[in-house]
């Protein structure tokens, strides 16, 4: 600290590019992916070359037309939306109740759902599989979307209920005294205060939602639901591993959760404090 | 009590109820189930489904598989918190001095974090290739087989594992470090304190309460961990890297054993919710729960 101020600014920027030189090296599995669904499908298995001689968007063509992987990415953004509006309506209120009003139990009820955010999957799934098959819902995004409600309403309650306590409850006062009523102080009071810590919990229960295998892999059975880290798991390759496809296939998963952290950074990084610590 | 008390109340339970409802259904009603289910020998192919007491129980505790996994799963989970932690660590005092470059250094180390893990794991499948694998490259060109050797595919998946969580710690550290005033290193500075004191006497005593958090958070999760292993070495080499979570699951739907995979489901989330417990009495102690 004490010599980074007094450097001058050049050094003290030097200092800056050699920290980010050294998470990009650490992002290098990443870039070589990108890479590898780039080079051509003959120079795949020999290195040296680093480089390859030309790139190639073959992988992808290949992965588009053939492959359930667009089927897939369809059923993931399908059944990652639904958790997440089912989380948020179900979440608020609860949420809300848990905040402001004198629910009994409080304190249990609140332990209960950071409990619930800490249940293992594994423990659940065989109990959520008889149910449902029972319900006739395998191979559905009702089931994926029941199933990853399990670990996406504790979290959202438990993030929101912290937002919700940060912001002074005078400013609600003063809006029952002017006659409105509990859902319109809500809506023209509350929320527009809320917005960022619903954007948070709406950010990590998509991207949780997103990534989720064990439920995907377990009630799915064909390409009408599954999703696409399971569609990846299962990459078919005929004779040898299709490592081009997997790396183009890889790459599409990743694309949309990378695409929103680049333009929600700073809602993520507020989530993810939030939901381990409150300050 | 007065009335308006009384509305109010009824008012927060009508708004807690639909998520309760559904929590309960989705969480407590499968974890009794899930206890009833270890209790039976339940092998739906051959119709057979009777109440067996402990006897799943028994199985497991003299199974040399189920212990092999515990010790797996064990190993799995210490190894990868402590690196993750000793590197979260370094990687969030890197961070501190940035300025411009913070949103860029950020981004760069939070890729690894938003990554499927299932796409972790294919792409470490891919950097481990004996012949064509960047890490043997990096390495000179040898050609170790990390995922198909028993001595070696523990450590590499530990390797993959850590890569893609250690970036959480260090962003909790990182926000613990900016949240110390400043004047508590000036006054150190003027006393003419080593930088090897500050780091020691301050920053770390500084961190222990958050570090304490990360380390609890992190194991919750590596102990219940299942996409990495499953996708990266699907539990193998002869067995060295299935875990509780893999060897469940391989009972539950490829042996068909039901009964005998909720029980060791039960395991899991038994110690679980050892480690949950602990969490949540550091966070109450902390101030966190009210």
């Amino acid at each position: 600290m004490r010599a980074a101020r007094r450097a001058p600014g050049a050094r003290r920027l030097a200092g800056e590019l050699v920290v980010v030189a050294l998470l990009a090296l650490y992002a290098v599995p990443v870039f070589w992916q990108v890479l590898t669904s780039l080079r051509p499908e003959a120079e795949l298995l020999t290195l040296p070359p680093l480089l390859p001689s030309r790139l190639t968007w073959e992988h992808y063509r290949v992965v588009l037309a053939q492959s359930v992987m667009p089927r897939a990415l369809l059923n993931s953004l399908g059944v990652s939306l639904c958790t997440t509006a089912l989380a948020i309506a179900l979440g608020v209120p609860a949420a809300y109740a848990l905040a402001r009003l004198p629910v009994p139990a409080r304190g249990a009820l609140m332990l209960a759902i950071v409990a619930g955010t800490a249940f293992p999957q594994i423990a659940t799934v065989s109990p959520l599989y008889l149910l449902m098959r029972a319900l006739g819902l395998r191979d559905t995004w009702t089931a994926l979307v029941i199933a990853n409600a399990s670990f996406a309403l504790p979290l959202v309650i438990w993030l929101l209920a912290g937002f919700l306590r940060e912001i002074p409850p005078q400013l609600e006062e003063a809006g029952g005294l002017d006659g409105a009523g509990r859902v319109a102080t809500f809506r023209w009071i509350l929320l527009p205060l809320l917005a960022p810590g619903l954007a948070s919990a709406a950010l990590l229960t998509f991207l949780f939602s997103w990534n989720e295998f064990l439920f995907a892999y377990t009630f799915t059975a064909t390409e009408a639901s599954r999703t696409v880290p399971v569609a990846l798991a299962l990459f078919p390759g005929v004779f040898e591993v299709p490592w081009g496809d997997i790396a183009a296939a890889s790459v599409m998963a990743s694309l949309p959760p990378i695409a929103l952290v680049v333009v929600l950074q700073r809602f993520l990084v507020r989530g993810l404090l939030a939901g381990a610590l409150r300050e | 009590m007065t009335a308006r008390q009384r509305a109010e109340r009824r008012e927060g339970l009508l708004y807690l109820a639909p998520a309760l409802l559904v929590l309960g259904a989705l969480t407590v009603y499968p974890s009794l189930w899930v206890i009833w289910l270890s209790l039976q020998r339940r092998i739906p192919i051959f119709g057979i489904e009777r109440f067996e007491g402990v006897g799943n129980y028994r199985f497991l505790a003299a199974d040399p598989r189920f212990w092999n996994a515990v010790e797996v799963t064990l190993v799995f989970a210490i190894a990868s918190v402590a690196l993750e932690v000793l590197l979260g660590v370094a990687v969030a005092l890197a961070l501190r001095g940035l300025g411009p470059l913070r949103r860029l250094a950020l981004a760069l180390l939070l890729l690894p974090w938003v990554l499927p893990a299932v796409v972790t794991a294919k792409m470490f499948e891919w950097l481990y290739h004996p012949s064509a694998g960047l890490v043997n490259f990096a390495l000179g060109g040898r050609e170790i087989n990390w995922l198909g050797d028993p001595g070696l595919a523990l450590p590499a998946l530990i390797a993959a594992d850590v890569w893609r969580t250690m970036p959480f710690v260090a962003l909790l550290c990182y926000a613990r470090l900016l949240g110390i005033p400043p004047d508590v290193y000036e006054a150190a500075q003027v006393d003419g304190a080593p930088r090897l004191a500050i780091l020691t006497r301050i920053t770390l005593p500084l961190l222990r309460p958050i570090l304490l958090v990360a380390i609890l958070f992190r194991a919750l999760d590596a102990l219940r961990a299942f996409d990495v292993m499953f996708v990266l070495t699907g539990g193998g080499p002869a067995g060295t890297t299935e875990t509780l979570t893999v060897y469940a699951y391989r009972t539950l739907f490829q042996m068909l054993q039901l009964g005998l995979g909720s029980a060791v489901g039960v395991v899991v989330f038994a110690l679980v919710m050892v480690v949950a417990w602990a969490y949540l009495r550091t966070l109450s102690r902390q101030g966190v729960i009210a």
